[in-house]
């Protein structure tokens, strides 16, 4: 019971402290790096909430795809960011105000959290025991099963977010030589050969 | 009931603490970082990673399955808003060649 407390104290502490490294450093690049170790620390939170899936999962997609993507983003743009560092005091106090009720408030809910009598009642995939069904499994149940037509708009909303990507960084150039296969197989014998009557002594004009 | 917090027994009010906090600091990092749209959109993350870890502690602590259900749901949904937001980041910079959230008003919304 001690051990888990420390693993959670550390874990959380390590957690807030990067996500307040992310929004307090000067220089984006080691933004995230420590927004990849604040993902990293929630999914040991995860793990500690016996959730293994979704840890393995938030390590895959925000620290494979989603940092590595903003990585890439930052490291290609040419960015002056000491202009854009600008105004950091001007908004702390506004911004220390909202944050700090909205804090508070948060705080005064959370803290006397309890479930009511009838929560139990409403459950409606109950959480198997370990021993016998492992989380993955346990979830894979329900998503193909009960949760299928969420699952397919999930894949399609992850469709369009990369056609809608693809499509708004997608240019093409002037100038470059490129085989085009459909203009090639398009193209009719009407279009680019033309049979002259040749006058003999006239040439072509 | 008691309402009071241990400081060594971690019960569901210590997770949902913390990622009150997480949410806190996405907010007032909008707030900081007015003009970087990168550091918004990591706020924007760190936001989606408290919803997240709110929506496992319940999963745990009610022992039902559907929050981490809707936890990977989420996670899709953060994905696709990741790409999408830095797709036009990258198309806007390609075209403007800054980055400035207050120039950003050729759409006068």
């Amino acid at each position: 019971m001690i051990i888990s407390t420390i693993v959670f104290y550390a874990l959380a502490g390590v957690l807030i402290l990067s996500s307040m490294m992310v929004i307090t450093s000067k220089n984006p690049v080691h933004s995230v790096l420590f927004l990849i170790l604040a993902f990293f620390n929630a999914a040991g939170l995860c793990v500690l909430l016996g959730a293994e899936f979704i840890a393995m999962l938030l390590v895959i997609v925000y620290v494979g795809a989603v940092a590595v993507l903003f990585l890439f983003v930052v490291m290609m743009l040419d960015i002056n960011f000491k202009d854009l560092q600008s105004g950091f005091k001007k908004y702390m106090s506004v911004g220390g105000l909202v944050g700090g009720i909205l804090l508070a408030e948060l705080i005064v809910i959370y803290s006397s959290w309890s479930f009511s009598k009838s929560a139990p009642e409403n459950i409606k995939f109950k959480t198997p025991d370990i021993t016998e069904l492992s989380n993955t499994e346990a979830l894979g149940r329900i998503l193909y099963t009960d949760n299928l037509f969420l699952f397919q708009i999930a894949g399609l909303i992850l469709l369009v977010a990369m056609i809608g990507a693809i499509t708004l960084t997608l240019r093409t150039r002037d100038g470059v030589m490129k085989q085009d296969v459909s203009d090639q197989v398009n193209r009719k014998r009407e279009d680019v050969v033309k049979i002259v009557k040749v006058e003999t002594g006239t040439g072509v004009a | 009931m008691d309402t009071g917090i241990s400081l060594i027994e971690i019960g569901i009010s210590h997770y949902l603490i913390v990622s009150a906090i997480l949410f806190t600091i996405g907010v007032f990092g909008i707030f900081l970082n007015r003009r970087n749209v990168i550091v918004i959109l990591m706020s924007i993350e760190l936001m989606l990673l408290s919803v997240t870890l709110n929506l496992v502690a319940f999963s745990s602590f009610l022992n039902d399955l559907t929050g981490q259900v809707f936890t990977m749901f989420i996670l899709t949904v953060a994905a696709a808003e990741a790409s999408i937001g830095l797709a036009i980041l990258v198309t806007y910079f390609r075209n403007t060649g800054q980055i400035m959230v207050e120039k950003m008003n050729e759409m006068k919304g």
